[in-house]
């Protein structure tokens, strides 16, 4: 979710903007969580409950607890952990005694510094907040430790803080956090140019070992997701979506419905027809029980193979140019070899681990949302408007969510929009609306088709001489709020970003892309536009490298000397998977880098493949140059988890349309990756003291082309379809 | 109509249709909403219980089914097996959204039940009708293993 980046350096508060920021606006920001009404002087910042709180994101109580209040949703990317552990590190608090909880929607206090909005995606949490959430624990320190001076009448600087403990030696006196809690609140902010933060040489946290949460609620059940809201009085909601996109209701009968035996209600909605109950699977039982007449004279009724027709005829013509350099068309002339080649992407669904679903109670003067909440300022607009209310009047509760990968940023606000309409025909009443499997994987916002094609000339020492790319398919900007910035000239930045950014030396180079109109919603993907041009160009880079003869890895890293952080990483993995070393008989190895989101990875794959074609990825190796390591751990997981869920659309993962109708509905026939098709994963970090990049979304581009490559190098066929499809394979 | 379930060692009576799937009677009638709905079809194993100690799709399994015998949920777990997956669980941060991860629990539960060192083939066997969307999958595979070792 690139797409809201505003230039980071603009925006990027200087840590003394930031504290300003919280003195200026002290009395609302702080305060605002717990106390509306209060007012602060000079930073005098005492909760209901006479817990310290000295900025919007740190509240720290007399129980000793120091609450995170967490601006960024956790949606398994490891948010909390990294963010926590930015506090905790300038706090100098025990790691056990933080915990967290969801910021509400509020924008002035909550954003997400690298966009104009509240909102967590484009990978960009720990880079966001990586000052912001070390300046609030630092300030909350410098104030305990005030306070602890006062008391103690001994000077402050004198005062040593440890584990959550505040000590002093010469006085032999010491205090937990909780005690001074209280004493604390009255003490002034620190002048922001005394504040000092760690060197990085003093980090406890910041960089070391693995930190463990057990207040998750993530192996006992006890973790809150929307699905798990229960309010009094609240029914569920299922709902009968249109069959294709764009249809509408022509009639209903719902008397079927309404006879099964707890059913409250049934209500028409702009989006369908939705059926209460107290229960799900009574609200289910009436859903499926009505009987619709579809309008479908509007709606989109192609299917996907038109669809790539189509996209291949445009491709005849140039389109909007994304980058020029030099003169391909001369350079092309020129060439000794000129290699073409085609690439074809499906769509693809999210399928987050959890439907979507919400809580929407509308009342009167407000609406309360409950949701794995991913984008508030939008969010928020999108449903005041729908309700006639001001986006303060719309609250909205963050809870875990049940993964994402793109889905709950959506623009459109398409499932939230559709919970608070139907809460909105019952209001005063809390409305949980249920998604089933089903819904989810045929609601749309997919990952949208894609079709590459790239032409390149070598000259006659095999070095690339001109490369022209040309890229067709939807926009995802297109026809949302965001298309007056995230579109520039005819060119969504997302279609081609990481094409358009191809780090290697070629002097004539040229992008262009065709953006197509169609009525299937779309929506960014984790990696977002990475997803398809890191696999045509890290495998056609491949193509190039065969046709003149040199070492996949060789051949990248002599056109990459000018970009040390992609050669870098691409030598780190290839050192570490022993790119030299001989494999197994059947075995073979694939590499691909790519940089996505500030931070640069490199994999080496490595396939065994048997004789009717069947093949398996036997192991991944992943190297990350993410900035200053934050989370080792984290950064790890995620680095595993990416190359598993990047996998699965290498494999089997594909939504296809015929005369309009999605034919997957579930896991049987939208196929994601279980664990006997996980490869082993062996990950390695670049040591670096860059400002910290994200994680997220990095580690996904990489796979499929190292994947193809590998099964290139085993098979001799070059591929250009995702899922892959090997010939001589059942 | 009124049935009685034993879910975690104690009874609840309920009033549901039969044929309701036991996942729901247990979210929405019983209120333990640890068991988690991913797919309603057995395809993903999120809502994996205990029926008399074997790994179960509560989305699938009509209420009328566990009538009589031990149902038991991830909030009820309590054996030494058990402890010890949600310990390394935890010891390995192996969750990552932790939506599935209740199924996991219980269906790696199930399986050290039965193989006090399960191998890889045995872990594949066992725990690949559990899909976690972020593929946390390395690590369940290394935690059970882990649990394994702590509990030998």
């Amino acid at each position: 979710m690139k797409f809201l980046l505003a230039e980071p350096a603009a925006s990027q508060p200087s840590r003394r903007d930031f504290l300003k920021c919280v003195v200026v606006a002290g009395a609302g920001l702080t305060l605002g969580v717990r106390l509306p009404q209060a007012s602060a002087q000079d930073g005098a910042f005492l909760a209901e409950d006479d817990s310290f709180q000295p900025n919007a994101f740190v509240r720290i109580g007399s129980d000793n607890r120091v609450t995170l209040i967490m601006k960024h949703l956790e949606m398994g990317q490891g948010s909390h952990t990294g963010l926590a552990t930015l506090l905790a590190e300038e706090l100098d608090a025990a790691w056990e005694q933080v915990i967290t909880e969801g910021a509400p929607a509020d924008t002035n206090r909550y954003k997400n510094l690298h966009w104009n909005a509240q909102g967590t995606g484009g990978s960009s949490a720990i880079a966001n907040s990586f000052e912001q959430m070390r300046t609030a624990g630092a300030t909350a320190k410098a104030m305990l430790v005030a306070a602890a001076a006062k008391t103690w009448q001994v000077p402050a600087s004198e005062i040593q803080v440890s584990q959550g403990v505040l000590s002093h030696t010469a006085s032999k006196k010491s205090a937990t956090f909780g005690e001074f809690a209280e004493a604390a609140a009255h003490q002034a902010l620190p002048i922001p140019e005394e504040l000092v933060l760690k060197d990085p040489k003093d980090f406890i946290y910041i960089g070391k070992q693995r930190l463990t949460r057990k207040d998750t609620g993530k192996t006992d059940g006890s973790a809150q997701f929307t699905q798990d809201v229960k309010l009094p009085g609240m029914l569920t909601a299922v709902v009968a979506h249109a069959p294709r996109f764009g249809g509408t209701v022509r009639s209903v009968d719902d008397s079927k419905a309404r006879a099964v035996a707890g059913v409250v209600d049934v209500v028409q909605i702009p989006s369908g027809v939705a059926v209460l109950a107290k229960d799900f699977w009574t609200a289910k039982l009436g859903r499926d029980a009505l009987v619709i007449n579809w309008d479908d004279s509007a709606a989109f009724k192609h299917s996907s193979v038109d669809i790539m027709e189509n996209f291949k005829a445009l491709a005849k013509q140039p389109g909007a140019v994304a980058r020029n350099d030099g003169d391909t068309a001369s350079a092309m002339k020129n060439a000794a070899t000129v290699v073409e080649g085609n690439y074809e992407f499906p769509y693809l669904a999210h399928a987050a681990m959890e439907p979507m679903n919400c809580v929407a109670w509308v009342k009167p003067d407000g609406c309360e949302i409950w949701n794995g909440e991913q984008m508030q300022t939008v969010d928020q607009a999108n449903v005041a408007a729908t309700l006639g209310l001001k986006p303060e009047q719309v609250k909205i509760n963050m809870l875990y969510a049940g993964s994402s990968f793109g889905r709950r940023a959506n623009p459109a606000s398409d499932y939230l929009l559709e919970a608070v309409h139907i809460a909105k025909a019952k209001t005063n009443t809390p409305v949980k609306l249920v998604w089933t499997r089903e819904d989810d994987m045929r609601a749309g916002y997919y990952r949208p088709a894609y079709f590459h094609q790239i032409r390149a000339g070598l000259d006659k020492n095999g070095q690339p001489i001109a490369w022209e790319q040309r890229i067709v398919g939807q926009s995802l900007a297109a026809g949302t709020p965001f298309e007056s910035f995230m579109v520039k000239d005819g060119v969504d930045k997302t279609s081609v970003e990481g094409a358009s950014t191809l780090p290697y030396k070629i002097p004539h180079l040229k992008v262009d892309l065709h953006s197509v109109k169609l009525p299937v919603p779309v929506l960014w993907w984790r990696s977002v536009g990475h997803t398809h041009t890191a696999f045509s160009t890290e495998t056609f880079i491949d193509r190039l490298a065969h046709t003149a003869k040199q070492d996949p890895v060789a051949f990248r890293l002599n056109l990459l000397a000018d970009h040390p952080r992609h050669h870098g990483v691409l030598s780190l993995v290839a050192e570490k998977a022993g790119w030299d070393k001989p494999l197994p008989k059947g075995w073979a190895r694939g590499v691909a880098v790519h940089e996505s989101f500030n931070s640069f990875a490199a994999q080496v794959a490595e396939v065994s493949v048997k004789d009717d074609g069947r093949f398996k990825v036997e192991r991944v190796v992943c190297a990350i140059d993410c900035g200053l390591a934050i989370n080792p751990d984290v950064i790890k997981a995620q680095m595993e988890g990416s190359v598993g869920f990047a996998l699965a659309p290498v494999l089997m993962s594909a939504i296809t349309f015929k005369q309009g109708l999605v034919a997957q509905s579930n896991f049987h026939d939208y196929q994601v990756l279980r664990i006997d098709q996980m490869p082993k994963v062996e990950v390695h970090i670049m040591p670096s003291d860059a400002k910290p990049t994200g994680v997220g979304e990095p580690g996904v581009p990489p796979l499929a082309p190292a994947v193809a490559n590998a099964l290139s190098a085993a098979t001799g066929q070059w591929f250009d379809k995702l899922p892959l499809q090997l010939e001589g394979s059942v | 109509m009124s049935i009685t379930l034993n879910v975690n060692g104690l009874d609840h009576t309920v009033d549901a249709d039969p044929d309701t799937p036991l996942l729901w009677v247990l979210r929405d009638h019983i209120a333990l909403t640890g068991t988690k709905f991913g797919c309603g079809i057995a395809q993903c194993g999120a809502c994996t219980v205990h029926l008399d100690g074997q790994a179960t799709r509560a989305c699938v399994t009509p209420v009328h089914l566990a009538v009589g015998k031990q149902v038991t949920t991830i909030e009820g777990v309590q054996s030494s097996v058990a402890k010890a997956i949600q310990q390394a669980w935890e010891e390995l941060s192996v969750p990552q959204c932790g939506y599935c991860q209740s199924g996991q629990i219980m269906s790696a539960t199930a399986l050290l039940d039965s193989n006090k060192n399960p191998s890889d083939a045995d872990i594949d066997a066992a725990m690949s009708g559990n899909i976690c969307r972020c593929a946390t999958y390395v690590r369940i595979r290394a935690a059970i293993k882990h649990a394994a070792q702590q509990l030998s």
